[in-house]
């Protein structure tokens, strides 16, 4: 992966128009690796990650990707290379197969069930509803719908917000395996014992500011007892 | 004295009911006051102010209705009539559907493609004579027929928007087109707008009569003609209904997104 997949964010206002949320950003995302997006409720985590395959728009500034403006992509373009995740996973009516179908509509059995069996799920769920699926099955199920478009990044926005610990650290396993398998995450955690699992780069909001960015021995070091607190350093 | 004129002359006859008559059928909305009196339901009032207000209206809209239904009128008093018709119902739904973005713009669209299609087919191939007398009842009852449920699709949309934002977000982080990951809710919308016609269809003339028929009958035409009538107007509304909401809904598609396939966000907390 080239540096030039590295997300470049050039001051970037987003959020309402009358009270942005992110002021002014100026940022690069690694896109590779596991990098996680921390910082309290509020500090702007979400919105940064939804303007990174345009579900929303900057106000003011502009986004980069692979050296080219998000908006000279085509949309759908983008997204099925920029795919992303939801902290409530997003069913569609219908079977699995059929869920999986909304991503890729020629995807056959075969590749079905392999992608289920990439995310850890058995290939007997491919005939069952969708709606009957557990949390933790829902979210992998989620994830391997996105990733039949063979994505180079996976957004996630707190995937495991709403899961059980076991479906939790599932999905982490899941997150960090594809990360190893070269497709870049970028995960957004308020957990911060998660991000010392997960991260292999880690960028600090807060008030819709940067507060820290860099591996997480650096921010272990930082004097800022906030960045310290947001990536849950030992005392 | 032509046959058909001679008919229409004994029917006009036999269906004028005179002041008399019209006064005596007023009984039957005594009889409603008087269920709301010995129930104490307190609605003797809204009662007696509907039937003074339908009244009023309609006498208002018989002698408007004149001054167009005339043969020898100009075709255009008949158009201007529709034209106002049109604009009434577009600003009704702006009233009841106001959260509906471009609502007034997208309604005068809706009800005047309904109109032109459905009033095209029927003078476009003479099932109609195109007259004042037949253009304007027809014309009200497609825009009469289709502004419930182009205010109920309006609104089933704009819920939808809201309520199922994560579903469609969800098929646009897919990479499908905003039209794509809004296609099935905008097919739930039709059909709720569209299945009640279809049933009131098939119920017709064995659950209910049809008011268009029971009028004709009424008026004394005979029955096999106002049969005839009363499947046309029936069809009409059909077409009216489909192609009212069919026009609006898409439009509304079209505000819901922005050019960059991104769901516009309506006033609520933003994401985190």
């Amino acid at each position: 992966m080239s540096s030039r997949d590295v997300f470049e964010l050039v001051g970037v206002s987003a959020g309402p128009s009358a009270a942005p949320i992110l002021r002014d950003l100026d940022l690069d995302i690694p896109a590779n690796g596991v990098t996680v997006l921390a910082g309290p409720s509020g500090s702007g985590k979400s919105t940064l990650l939804r303007l990174l395959n345009r579900l929303d728009d900057p106000v003011s500034g502009e986004v980069r990707w692979r050296g080219r403006p998000l908006t000279e992509w085509d949309p759908t373009e983008l997204r099925r290379c920029v795919a992303m995740v939801f902290q409530r996973a997003p069913l569609f009516p219908g079977t699995v197969l059929e869920n999986l179908r909304v991503a890729l509509p020629e995807v056959d059995r075969e590749r079905a069930v392999h992608v289920l069996e990439h995310v850890g799920l058995s290939g007997e769920l491919l005939g069952h509803d969708a709606d009957t699926l557990s949390g933790g099955e829902a979210q992998r199920m989620c994830v391997a719908r996105a990733l039949l478009t063979e994505p180079a990044v996976l957004l996630a926005d707190e995937p495991t917000a709403a899961l059980d610990r076991s479906s939790r650290e599932t999905v982490e396993d899941l997150g960090r395996q594809l990360a190893d398998s070269g497709v870049a995450v970028v995960w957004v955690s308020h957990d911060t014992d998660q991000l010392r699992r997960l991260a292999d780069h880690v960028i600090v909001l807060t008030d819709g500011s940067v507060r820290a960015v860099g591996h997480l021995d650096d921010l272990d070091a930082s004097d800022d007892p906030v960045v310290r607190r947001s990536v849950g350093s030992p005392s | 004295m032509t046959a058909r004129s001679a008919m229409l002359a004994a029917a006009v006859e036999q269906g004028d009911i005179g002041n008399i008559g019209l006064a005596a059928s007023g009984i039957l909305v005594a009889v409603a006051v008087a269920v709301s009196m010995w129930r104490r339901l307190g609605l003797e009032r809204d009662l007696l102010w509907a039937a003074v207000r339908a009244l009023v209206q309609l006498l208002i809209v018989g002698w408007a209705l004149q001054l167009v239904v005339d043969p020898d009128d100009p075709l255009i008093f008949a158009v201007l009539w529709i034209v106002v018709m049109v604009s009434f119902a577009s600003w009704t739904t702006q009233r009841r559907a106001s959260e509906v973005p471009k609502v007034l713009p997208l309604s005068l669209l809706s009800f005047s493609a309904s109109a032109v299609v459905v009033l095209g087919v029927l003078f476009g191939f003479g099932i109609y004579e195109l007259e004042g007398r037949t253009l304007v009842p027809l014309a009200g009852m497609v825009v009469g027929n289709s502004l419930s449920a182009t205010v109920l699709v309006s609104r089933q949309l704009i819920t939808a928007s809201s309520e199922q934002r994560g579903v469609i977000e969800g098929r646009l982080a897919l990479g499908l087109t905003s039209t794509a990951a809004f296609r099935p809710h905008l097919r739930e919308a039709l059909r709720t707008a569209l299945v009640p016609q279809i049933e009131s269809t098939k119920a017709v003339g064995i659950v209910a009569l049809p008011g268009a028929m029971v009028g004709l009958i009424l008026a004394g035409v005979d029955p096999a003609d106002a049969v005839k009538v009363q499947v046309s107007v029936m069809y009409l509304v059909l077409g009216s209904v489909a192609t009212t909401t069919a026009v609006m809904s898409l439009g509304i598609s079209r505000e819901l997104f922005t050019p960059a396939q991104q769901l516009k966000r309506r006033p609520g907390p933003p994401p985190d």
